[in-house]
C-alpha cells in the first residue's frame, strides 16, 4: 500500500469523514422506524377519564372498570377490613406509601380520599398480571389478615389498601390511579382537580 | 480448483451450461456429495437435519396461515376459529404450525444437548456454537411472539408477563415496554406489530443464522462421539490410513483425512431413516393429542383475550418453563430477571467456562459425568416447577434447582482446568 500511488493520509481521511457522515445519516434513517413503534395518537387519545357510578356497591365488594385498557378495581371497604390493615403494617414492605405510586391525595394509611372506597390499577407491580381478591380466606397467606389480594401469577400478596407484603416478587403497592369524587356516588377515574 | 471436467450427454449440457454461469456441482460436491463426514455418528447426530424439516414445515405452514389469518384485535381470535372450523384442512395446517412450534424445542434442546455431551462447543467450534445460540434466542423470540397471535387468554396474559420483564430495567423501563407495546396495555398494536416480526423479520433472521450455523460447520467441520479430531495435519497420515473416499479438495488439500465417509449418501439415507422415526411422532401428535394435554396449546387460550381477567394459573409453553421457574424462584423483580437472562446467556459461554482439552463425555472424569447428569435432573424439575401453580414446595424446589443450574458452570470451570480424563483413542472407535 505504502507504496502505491495515493495519498494514504487523504484517503484515510475521506474514509472517515464517509463513514461518519453516513453513519449520521443512517441513525436518522432509523428514527421514523424506531418512533414509530410508540403509542399512536388514537391509541393516547383513547387513555380519557371514565365515570364509575358507585351507589349500587355493597359493603365487602368489588367492581373492575376499564381506564385505558387496563382493569381498574373500586371496592367498598368494611370496618373489619380497615381494622385488619393496621394490624399488619410491620409486615408491608411501604406502609406508608412512601413510593410514588399514587398521587398526594392517597398518601395514607389506607391510600384513598375515603376511607371505605378504595380504587386501585388493578395489575400487578411484577410483571402485570391481575392479582385475584380474596374476601375472607386471606388468612391461609398471611396469617391474622382475611382480606386481601393474591397475584395467581407469581404469588404476590397486597394488602386492601394495595399495598405489598414482603417476601413477594412485586416490588411496588399497586398503583391508585388520579381520581376526583364528582358527587356523592360518583367517581371520575383519569383526573384529579383538573389534573390528569 | 481441478480443470472443469464437460459432463457428456444432454443433461451434462445443462449442468455445463449452469457450471459455466453459477457454480451449482461445485457446491453440491463441496457441501454434500464429497463433504466428509465422521463414520461414527450415532443417534444424536440426526437432530441437526430434523430441525431444518421442522423450520421448513414451520415456514410452509406458517404461510399458509396467514393467508386465513387476520391480524387485529377484533379479528385475530375468530379467524383462528375460523382456519379451525371453516376452511379446508385449515386445522391440519394450523396443528402442523402449533405440535411444530414444540417440535422445534425438541429437537433444538436435544441438539444442544448433543453438543454439551461431545463436547462439540470447544475449540475451534466456538462460533459455531455461538451461532447455534443466536439461533436458540431468536426461536425463543419467534416462539414468544407467535403465541400472541392466537389473542386467547394465555396469549395475552403471557405476552404481559414477558413483556412487563423490560419493566424491570431501572429508569428506561416503564418507557421501554410502553414502546414495545405501542399502547398502554396489550393491545391490537402490539398484536399487529408482532405478527410482522413473526412472519417476516425473525423467519429471516433465522434462515440467516441457520446458513451461517452449516457454513461455519462446514469450515470447522463436525465433532463426532470421540470428541477426536478427524482431519490431521498435512502429511502426518500415512497413504493407506487415509480415508478412501472422495472429498473435495478444498478439504483434502490442507488437512490428511482419516475415518470419514461423505456426507451423500450415507449421512444423507441416515437422516432420512430419522425423518421417518421423527414424522411417525409428529404425525401422531398431530392427529391424536394436537394440543399434548394443554403442554402444546394450553386450555385458557381457548377462550379470547380478556384485558381485565388474568387466568388463574398463568405459565408459558413447557419450553419456557425452565427458565420461568427461575424466574419466579427469585423474590426480588429485578434479580429474577437478571437471574433468568443469565441462564440463557450462560450456556453461550460453555466454550470457554470448559477448560478441558478432552471433548467427549465417554473420555472425561466421573465427575463431569455426574455434573451433566444433575444438570438434567436440574432442567427438567425446573421444566415441571415452572409448570405448576406457585406452592411452598414448588419455590423451594426451584430455588435449589435454581442453585444447581448455576453450579452447573461454576463447577464445570473449577474442575475442567485439571479434569482426570481417559486416554483418546488414535482413531474414531465404533
Amino acid at each position: 500500500m505504502s507504496n502505491a500511488p495515493v495519498d494514504n493520509s487523504r484517503r484515510r481521511f475521506l474514509t472517515i469523514a464517509t463513514s461518519v457522515v453516513g453513519g449520521v445519516g443512517a441513525a436518522g434513517a432509523a428514527v421514523p422506524f424506531i418512533a414509530s413503534w410508540n403509542p399512536s395518537e388514537r391509541a393516547k387519545s383513547a387513555g380519557a377519564p371514565v365515570e364509575v357510578d358507585i351507589s349500587k356497591l355493597e359493603p365487602g365488594q368489588l367492581v373492575r372498570v376499564e381506564w385505558r385498557g387496563k382493569p381498574v378495581w373500586v371496592v367498598y371497604r368494611t370496618p373489619a377490613m380497615l381494622d385488619e390493615m393496621k394490624k399488619h403494617e410491620g409486615n408491608l414492605r411501604d406502609p406508608n406509601s412512601d413510593e410514588p405510586q399514587q398521587l398526594d391525595f392517597a398518601k395514607n394509611y389506607h391510600r384513598s380520599t375515603r376511607p371505605e372506597i378504595f380504587i386501585a390499577v388493578g395489575i400487578c407491580t411484577h410483571l402485570g398480571c391481575s392479582p385475584s381478591f380474596f374476601n375472607g380466606g386471606f388468612g391461609e397467606k398471611i396469617e391474622g389478615t382475611e382480606h386481601g389480594f393474591f397475584c395467581p401469577c407469581h404469588g404476590s400478596k397486597f394488602d386492601m389498601a394495595g399495598r405489598v407484603f414482603q417476601g413477594v416478587p412485586a416490588p411496588l403497592n399497586l398503583e391508585v390511579p388520579p381520581y376526583t369524587f364528582i358527587d356523592d356516588t360518583t367517581i371520575l377515574i383519569g383526573e384529579v382537580g383538573g389534573v390528569a | 480448483m481441478t480443470a472443469k471436467v464437460d459432463k457428456p450427454g444432454a443433461f451434462g449440457a445443462v449442468l455445463n451450461w449452469i457450471d459455466d454461469r453459477i457454480p451449482m456441482t461445485r457446491v453440491w460436491n463441496m457441501h454434500i456429495a464429497q463433504y466428509p463426514a465422521p463414520k461414527n455418528f450415532n443417534f444424536w447426530y440426526l437432530f441437526g437435519s430434523l430441525a431444518i424439516l421442522v423450520l421448513v414445515n414451520q415456514i410452509l405452514t406458517g404461510i399458509w396461515l396467514t393467508m386465513n389469518y387476520v391480524p387485529s384485535g377484533e379479528g385475530a381470535f375468530a379467524s383462528i376459529e375460523y382456519i379451525m372450523r371453516d376452511v379446508e384442512y385449515g386445522w391440519l395446517l394450523r396443528y402442523l404450525h402449533s405440535t411444530g412450534a414444540s417440535a422445534f424445542f425438541i429437537v433444538v434442546y436435544l441438539h444442544m444437548f448433543r453438543g454439551m455431551i461431545y463436547g462439540s462447543y470447544q475449540k475451534p467450534r466456538e462460533l459455531l456454537w455461538v451461532f447455534g445460540m443466536l439461533i436458540f434466542l431468536a426461536l425463543m423470540a419467534e416462539a414468544f411472539m407467535g403465541y400472541l397471535l392466537p389473542w386467547g387468554q394465555m396469549s395475552f396474559w403471557g405476552a404481559q408477563v414477558i413483556i412487563s420483564l423490560f419493566g424491570a430495567i431501572p429508569v428506561i423501563g416503564d418507557d421501554l415496554t410502553l414502546w414495545i407495546r405501542g399502547d398502554y396495555v396489550i393491545s391490537g398494536a402490539t398484536l399487529n406489530r408482532f405478527f410482522a416480526l413473526h412472519v417476516i423479520a425473525l423467519p429471516l433472521v433465522l434462515v440467516i443464522l441457520v446458513f451461517l450455523h452449516i457454513v461455519a460447520l462446514h469450515e470447522v467441520g463436525s465433532n463426532n462421539p470421540d470428541g477426536i479430531d478427524i482431519k490431521r495435519k498435512k502429511g502426518s497420515v500415512a497413504e493407506e490410513d487415509k480415508s478412501k473416499f472422495k472429498f473435495h479438495e478444498y478439504y483434502t488439500s490442507k488437512k490428511d483425512i482419516v475415518d470419514a465417509i461423505p456426507f451423500h449418501p450415507y449421512y444423507t439415507v441416515k437422516d432420512i431413516l430419522g425423518v421417518v422415526g421423527f414424522l411417525i411422532l409428529f404425525c401422531w401428535v398431530v392427529f391424536f393429542v394436537p394440543e399434548m394435554n394443554g403442554f402444546f396449546l394450553e386450555a385458557p387460550n381457548f377462550e379470547a383475550a380478556n384485558p381485565l381477567k388474568t387466568p388463574e394459573h398463568i405459565f408459558p409453553v413447557w419450553y419456557f418453563t425452565p427458565y420461568y421457574a427461575i424466574l419466579r424462584a427469585i423474590p426480588d423483580k429485578l434479580l429474577g430477571v437478571i437471574a433468568m437472562g443469565v441462564s440463557i446467556a450462560v450456556l453461550a459461554l460453555l466454550p470457554w467456562l470448559d477448560r478441558c482439552k478432552v471433548r467427549s463425555i465417554r473420555y472425561r472424569s466421573g465427575i463431569h459425568k455426574l455434573n451433566i447428569a444433575q444438570f438434567v435432573v436440574t432442567f427438567f424439575i425446573l421444566g415441571w416447577a415452572g409448570a405448576t401453580p406457585q406452592t411452598v414446595t414448588s419455590t423451594i424446589l426451584s430455588q435449589i434447582c435454581t442453585v444447581t443450574y448455576f453450579m452447573f458452570f461454576v463447577l464445570l470451570f473449577v474442575y475442567s482446568k485439571n479434569e482426570n480424563t481417559k486416554p483418546l483413542p488414535t482413531r474414531l472407535t465404533k
